[in-house]
């Protein structure tokens, strides 16, 4: 068998010429975690943050206690984002400080003696190394084959340096495995996106409908208080899942659907507003484009026609249909977030896009408000260059309609074809842990082993950090600087985060990195600063406030610019569509020669013996990235594969019993999981929570428990419209014996 | 002065910030925690029910923790919340045993532990910081013999429960339902 080029190399291995790599002894007592002192002293000092533990970037107040270390993190009372009140994830974020098994020093892959092992390095050394390989292969291949992956704050200090470097293929899995489909979906019917935090109107909503979307499992904190403010308020919750979620039982309705069946149950919806002549026609006569053609598109799609496909009772369609009616314009079908599923994920939010106009809840109080940003000019720095060729050149004629760099589009392209040359070379990836993040695993381990390089910022030593050429140690959130948040809500304001501490071990800030390896690369000349208090203090002096000011106050609200937050009575509005109107019927869909009204179209169903995977959140996780933090693992520490009892007994599977997964390309899980019998998931399906299964042992307190669902999503459905990568089409079945164990010849 | 506790178990989604929240405030050991989520699901698929509940030390007025105590560690504070000194605990567990709640448990440093309704945020007019923390709002906290506490208004609007009672401890923790 070839050696692979880049071979997984596990960091605990490392470490030549007596450079040991091992922590200094790390004493919980010691830390701020146990301390002695009496709870509730006062505080030696505070400091402003946001979060960086999810993409909802609460701003808080890190407090110290009289030792000077770390002792809680706080809401900021004035962050609109949070209340002052962060979720567990925020409060727990002190855990990815205290965490042990952190990156500590900068590691080069070397081989030595013909074995390839990481060696400890200073940052002087580790980012020559790093320099030298992006600029050769700039002059090799042209810096455009060079790409960023990232997933955090610090990414924008990544982005700004690719784009001096000469390069635009910038990607977040943001958009093509989570929340891209309902952006694209709602640009071609609003001309506006949702964009995060999302501009839901819950507060004063009057019906909330969720599709998929397990709103207090996905702790998304604004969402989550707005939805609890809104059950005290009395509002109806009508919850469509598979699964009894949280969110579920909290709803007057839910209607436990066959899974992948939601565009039948929508374009029933829609039947039952427009035959029945429920919408609101003042609103859709005005902004609506397409209603005539819609109408004739629905005829046949009635409740008894989804019945037979959702297994949803047509007289529950008609009843939740009536329910949304009589709460219109304040009603809102939730727009969810992480919505890549079966591959048509576009067509379906773009229903969910139509049946919210068709209630005129666009605009709307209680429907969909007018966000708004308080945006910060950039320093000032000399034009980037203008790259020769984008990612979009790997994929002509593909995903036009995609608003932001597909991620998984950057990866297939690094695997070069025989009509395909454009591919890439070498990867940045700060903060996100690809092979967990993408789907289809033996793809993007291929494509890395067609690198010539890679680099890996992180915090923890996740399993891509293995395949790195350099790994660089960031230093967490709590240490250092970022950007200030800019980002939307019902009020623009700006947070700041600044180091609560100095950074632990031999880690770094990105900022720090980046302005480094700029001067080393040869790119000063587009970062005038040196340090990145002066390019704070400049932006934030800009809009009146300056770094001194924000450092005692933390977050700063700005009055609103422009319009109201919802539309004013009979206001007349050109939308930013081909029609000016709210399009019903597609023109870009149908320009690209997709349908322009969602389409249902049946999607594989298990064969017997197997059930679909589905996966979701823990309020106490994000991701894969806090599967190692001390603080968020004693709440939760590994997932558990969620078995309907009729399934159970049939395979006489018990409660706590660990077995092993194999999917229909008959990959197993490495791991087993343990079984959670309960009426709460359909027979036809099974549950995990994401982001468990760590099989890095250095990850010590996440190594091996539970399994990755991402490992056994190989059935990857790709929407041809932007390139999201549908992942619920992934069917498992059981195995009751470890699978891995070798056969003992005898 | 009585204080007490509400949960509001519609609105509660189980998340744990009232547990990390508190192990934060308290600097209670990884691995140790003063307050817990418990999930209930009735019914079978598809006619369910699920209760979530964010449970603590009930701080009884009857507490058997405080009754059994042999060297008067557990005693009664201001406003009826149920204390631990550390000084005077022996680590004998007798109270951990008597309590219906299992809301105790033994600290590393050898005394028992347990909810103190973060006593010394009270004293300062500050809230528990569970209370505090919870995104959906739903713990109120107050004294019972105001009228106009949190915690009074909301039991005089809401139907609610009490674990245990037959228990016959007269906890002051109440679930709303």
């Amino acid at each position: 068998m070839k050696q692979s080029r880049r071979e997984f190399l596990k960091i605990s291995s490392l470490g030549i010429g007596g450079v040991t790599l091992a922590a200094p002894f790390f004493n919980w007592a010691n830390g701020a975690i146990v301390s002695d002192e009496t709870p509730g002293e006062d505080f030696v000092n505070r400091t402003p943050t946001y979060c960086e533990v999810c993409f909802w970037k609460c701003a808080g107040w890190v407090y110290k206690n009289d030792k000077g270390n770390i002792w809680k993190i706080i809401g900021n009372d004035e962050d609109p984002h949070c209340n002052g009140r962060l979720c567990p994830r925020g409060t727990g974020g002190l855990g990815m400080y205290y965490d042990e098994d952190r990156l500590k020093t900068p590691l080069i892959r070397k081989t030595i003696d013909g074995k390839q092992q990481f060696v400890e390095a200073s940052w002087d050394e580790a980012l020559d190394v790093v320099a030298k390989n992006l600029n050769k292969l700039k002059e090799k291949y042209g810096p455009e084959c060079t790409a960023l992956f990232t997933h955090g704050s610090g990414g924008k200090f990544f982005g700004d340096l690719l784009k001096a470097f000469g390069s635009t293929n910038i990607t977040a899995p943001s958009f093509a495995q989570c929340r891209g489909p309902r952006e694209v979906a709602f640009l071609a019917t609003y001309g506006e996106i949702i964009a995060s935090p999302e501009r839901v109107d819950i507060r004063d909503t009057k019906c909330l409908v969720l599709i998929g979307s397990h709103i207090g499992e996905n702790m998304h904190n604004g969402q989550v208080q707005e939805m609890s403010d809104a059950i005290d308020k009395g509002a109806t919750i009508i919850t469509v899942d598979p699964r009894f979620s949280t969110a579920a039982s909290k709803s007057k309705h839910w209607l436990p659907i066959k899974p992948s069946t939601d565009i039948a149950l929508l374009l029933a919806w829609i039947h039952e507003v427009i035959y029945n002549e429920w919408y609101d026609k003042k609103y859709v006569d005005k902004y609506c484009y397409g209603l005539d053609e819609l109408k004739d598109h629905v005829k046949n799609f009635t409740p008894e026609w989804a019945y037979g496909i959702t297994t949803i009772k047509p007289h529950v369609i008609r009843q939740t249909a009536k329910e949304m009616v009589n709460a219109s314009p304040a009603v809102i079908i939730h727009p969810g977030r992480h919505v890549t599923w079966y591959g048509d994920d576009t067509q379906r939010l773009r229903a969910v896009a139509i049946l919210n106009a068709l209630l005129g809840s666009w605009g709307r109080r209680g429907g969909f408000y007018s966000p708004e940003k308080k945006s910060l000019p950039s320093f000032p720095h000399p034009e980037f260059p203008k790259p020769k060729k984008t990612w979009r050149d790997a994929h002509p004629g593909k995903y036009n309609l995609a608003i932001e760099v597909v991620s998984n589009g950057i990866c297939d392209a690094t695997i070069p074809t025989p009509d395909n040359d454009c591919s890439f070379k070498a990867w940045i990836v700060n903060g996100t842990n690809l092979i967990t993040t993408l789907p289809d695993q033996k793809n993007t381990l291929e494509a890395i082993q067609h690198l010539e390089f890679m680099v890996v910022i992180d915090t923890m030593p996740m399993e891509i950090t293995g395949y790195a050429d350099v790994i660089l140690p960031e230093c967490t959130y709590l240490e250092r600087y970022d950007y200030c948040r800019t980002d939307q809500n019902r009020e623009p304001s700006i947070a700041l985060r600044m180091p609560a501490t100095e950074p632990k071990y031999n880690t770094k800030p990105d900022w720090w990195i980046v302005r480094q390896l700029a001067h080393k690369m040869g790119l000063d000349k587009f970062f005038k600063w040196n340090d990145i208090e002066e390019v704070l203090d400049w932006q934030l002096k800009q809009v009146g406030t300056s770094l001194e000011e924000m450092k005692k106050i933390g977050i700063k609200k700005f009055p609103r610019e422009y319009d109201d937050l919802y539309f004013v009575e009979d206001q007349d509005i050109d939308f930013n569509t081909n029609t000016g109107k709210i399009e019903l019927y597609s023109t870009d869909l149908e320009a690209e020669g997709f349908d322009p009204m969602p389409v249902y179209t049946p999607h594989p169903e298990p064969d017997p013996g197997f059930y679909r995977l589905n996966y979701g959140r823990h309020p106490a996780h994000t991701f894969s990235r806090t599967a190692n933090n001390p603080n968020l693992t004693d709440l939760f520490d590994e997932n558990v594969l969620w078995v309907n009892p009729i399934v159970a007994k049939e395979w006489d599977l018990k409660k706590g019993q660990e077995i092993w997964l194999e999917n229909q390309d008959g990959i197993l899980s490495t791991f087993p999981i343990k079984v959670r019998v309960t009426e709460r998931i359909r027979h036809d399906s099974v549950y995990m929570v994401h982001g468990f299964g760590h099989d890095n042992k250095k990850l010590t307190r996440s190594y091996g428990k539970g399994a990755s669902d991402t490992e056994l999503i190989s059935n990857v459905l790709v929407d041809p419209i932007m390139g999201g990568t549908g992942m619920r089409s992934n069917f498992v079945t059981f195995k009751l014996e470890n699978p891995h164990k070798k056969e003992v010849a005898s | 002065m009585r204080y007490a506790m509400a949960v509001d178990t519609k609105k509660c989604v189980g998340c744990s910030d009232c547990v990390v929240a508190c192990q934060t405030e308290n600097n209670v050991p990884i691995g140790y925690c003063r307050d817990w989520v418990v999930e209930i699901t009735h019914g079978t698929y598809p006619q369910l029910e699920l209760e979530i509940r964010s449970e603590r030390c009930n701080h009884c007025d009857n507490s058997p923790c405080v009754r059994c105590c042999p060297t008067g560690a557990s005693h009664y504070s201001d406003g009826g919340i149920v204390l631990v000194t550390e000084d005077k605990c022996i680590g004998c567990g007798a109270c951990i045993s008597s309590c219906p709640y299992d809301a105790r448990y033994p600290h590393p440093d050898g005394h028992v532990d347990k909810c103190t309704f973060c006593i010394h945020r009270v004293q300062k007019g500050q809230k528990p910081a569970c209370v505090e923390v919870c995104p959906t709002k739903c713990m109120y906290f107050g004294d019972l013999d105001d009228p106009n506490s949190d915690v009074s208004k909301v039991l005089k609007k809401r139907k609610f429960k009490t674990l245990i009672p037959e228990a016959g401890t007269k906890p002051q923790l109440y679930f709303l339902i």
